[in-house]
């Protein structure tokens, strides 16, 4: 039927439907406006009451006209809760993790790809299948073999209550979805490149670092900045993995603070700004990179 | 270089490693294959073996068998069980009913530009990329006694809604927070599925004369069928393995009873027991069918 339509009748159709379609419009962006607002109501309060002594807070009322509005809830934060220590734990654990996860999971998503063996199809289920799995089943006997490994080696914390330990399971886990998501976008790659790699006489080893890890740069950018927010808000790992709190990354650490400073909620609101700051970082520079890494496996063919 | 191009291109068909190319190979399956077996496969195996047994030890000789014993003690001598389950089935309607779908609402009105459309984005986007335990962190800043919310209500403290601690009201404050992060999720994985769907056919749906619920029912719902198995994942993992929000919100005991912080309990700490084992497969089990659905889509058409 839309076939038959002239172009011109076409667009009076739509210039019709458009104008009663503005009316309506307007009063639903009015109303997702609203609830916009609201939205970030909570983070912009949270910001707000960050900015204000406690104490002035208790004298006259969470409404009373601000007085003083600095940041020394902000350097408070930092020297009395040891932020940089935790900070120093997040990167530590962090880092290695998203590093070793892009690599193994384009090494393997490389090889199924490029290098037809039986079981490819089975091995790209496997490791997808295995990043869904719920971190609770694998738990006990994750953290039974640690103090095994520990007391073999005569270390009882080389891998429990230690960063290794907990860089080593998120390696494990995640990449199962940068091997999925990686090996779709290899996917799209022509193979003659392989193929001409192969021919001039590359060894896998240079086929692999040389020709094909250059040309995985976007989707590795995408999936770097989506697994650093992910590991950096990782919460379960951290808390069961480590017990020596002083070693746990800043979003363990934050809910024993919040019990310790329960007496100052604005030096804790100062707290939660700053261990939120990376992340918020990420959503105003890299947001392209994020959305595109959430959605790389989503919208797949 | 000239006179290798020269070959026919079958020969590179055929496989004929060099030594160097087999220890290459074999080191770039072999270390992450085993990484991955060891620390997930395997582990979760023996999760599922060990719920039949009793364990509270490092060695292997104190296990014992224990048939379904750790099974019949969590479904018929432990009541809280049947609370967490029930908590966890509310949180998954609140999700799938509401929160879900007010994010694919959101989606496809944002996708239709709206005026003001990329501050709505960015609003409902925000929330997505903070941690739960900073989440826990700013909303118990407005719902505490001397919060913000009492403080609207003109409650002194002595009279404040303890909205945590109120058996009538925790669920709900604490899935609405839950919301306030799923909704922008959704909205973003909807909005970039959404971009895939062609224009052409919607404006051929509205000059047909379909009315916009019409359209998107008929039209692009369909369309966007990998998505949707995607958000169903998405909405059924996280009111099933909801754990983060609780536990910063209540500590490890006490307050909400919920599947994740009840398998907490059980596995880690001082309660250890396999009984945690047998919570973990549950739990698991409970979030299979969606899980198979999205791999079956996925693998589709490799397995053809």
């Amino acid at each position: 039927m839309t076939a038959t339509l002239e172009p011109v009748e076409r667009k009076l159709v739509l210039q019709k439907h458009k104008n009663s379609q503005k009316i309506k419009d307007r009063f639903i962006s009015g109303f997702i406006g609203f609830f916009a607002l609201a939205w970030l109501f909570p983070i912009f309060w949270t910001a707000y009451s960050s900015l204000r002594p406690y104490s002035e807070i208790r004298a006259n009322g969470i409404f009373s006209f601000p007085k003083v509005l600095n940041l020394d809830n902000y350097v408070q934060a930092i020297n009395r809760m040891e932020l940089p220590t935790y900070f120093f734990n997040t990167a530590l654990i962090t880092i290695p993790s998203v590093f070793l996860i892009l690599l193994l999971g384009s090494v393997m998503a490389f090889i199924v790809t490029r290098y037809s063996f039986k079981f490819n199809v089975a091995m790209l289920l496997l490791f997808t299948a295995g990043n869904l799995l719920p971190a609770q089943l694998v738990f006990i006997p994750v953290f039974k073999m640690y103090l095994a490994i520990g007391d073999l080696v005569g270390d009882r914390r080389i891998l429990y209550d230690s960063p290794l330990g907990v860089i080593l399971i998120h390696v494990a886990f995640q990449m199962g979805f940068a091997t999925f998501v990686l090996s779709s976008y290899m996917k799209t790659i022509p193979k003659e490149i392989s193929e001409s790699a192969q021919i001039d006489g590359a060894s896998v080893f240079t086929h692999f670092f040389r020709v094909m890890l250059p040309l995985l740069r976007p989707p590795l950018a995408s999936l770097g900045v989506l697994m650093t927010t992910w590991i950096y808000n990782d919460f379960f790992w951290a808390l069961v993995l480590m017990s020596t709190d002083k070693k746990r990354p800043i979003t363990s650490a934050l809910g024993r603070l919040q019990g310790e400073f329960v007496t100052d909620y604005n030096l804790l609101a100062a707290g939660a700004m700053i261990a939120a700051l990376p992340t918020l970082i990420v959503f105003f520079v890299l947001r392209k990179q994020f959305v595109s890494g959430l959605t790389l496996g989503a919208t797949k063919g | 270089m000239a006179t290798m191009t020269d070959r026919p291109k079958k020969s590179v068909r055929r496989r004929s490693f060099s030594g160097r190319d087999k220890v290459t190979l074999s080191f770039f399956i072999g270390i992450p294959t085993f990484l991955h077996l060891a620390l997930v496969w395997f582990p979760a195996f023996a999760t599922i073996l060990l719920s039949f047994t009793y364990w509270t030890g490092i060695r292997i000789e104190d296990i014992k068998w224990a048939g379904l014993d750790n099974y019949e003690n969590i479904f018929f001598n432990t009541p809280i069980f049947w609370d967490a389950l029930r908590v966890n089935v509310i949180w998954l309607f609140w999700f799938a009913l509401i929160a879900t779908p007010l994010g694919i609402l959101l989606a496809y009105q944002i996708d239709r530009e709206i005026r003001g459309h990329k501050f709505y984005q960015t609003a409902f986007y925000l929330p997505v990329v903070l941690s739960l335990a900073v989440i826990g962190v700013i909303w118990n800043f407005l719902l505490r006694p001397d919060g913000f919310v009492n403080g609207a209500l003109g409650l002194p403290i002595s009279e404040s809604v303890s909205f945590f601690g109120d058996d009538r009201y925790n669920i709900w404050v604490i899935l609405i927070i839950a919301s306030w992060r799923h909704i922008g999720y959704i909205m973003l994985l909807y909005l970039a599925g959404l971009k895939a769907v062609d224009m052409a056919l919607r404006e051929a749906a509205s000059i047909d004369g379909a009315t916009e619920w019409q359209t998107f029912r008929k039209v692009v719902f369909p369309a966007m069928k990998p998505v949707n198995i995607i958000v169903i994942v998405i909405t059924v993992v996280e009111s099933l393995r909801a754990f983060d929000l609780i536990y910063i919100i209540y500590g490890g005991s006490g307050g909400l009873p919920i599947l994740g912080v009840l398998v907490f309990q059980n596995i880690a700490g001082e309660g250890a027991s396999m009984k945690g084992a047998a919570y973990a497969v549950i739990l698991f089990l409970l979030s299979i069918v969606p899980i198979i659905a999205y791999l079956r889509q996925q693998f589709k058409e490799d397995v053809k």
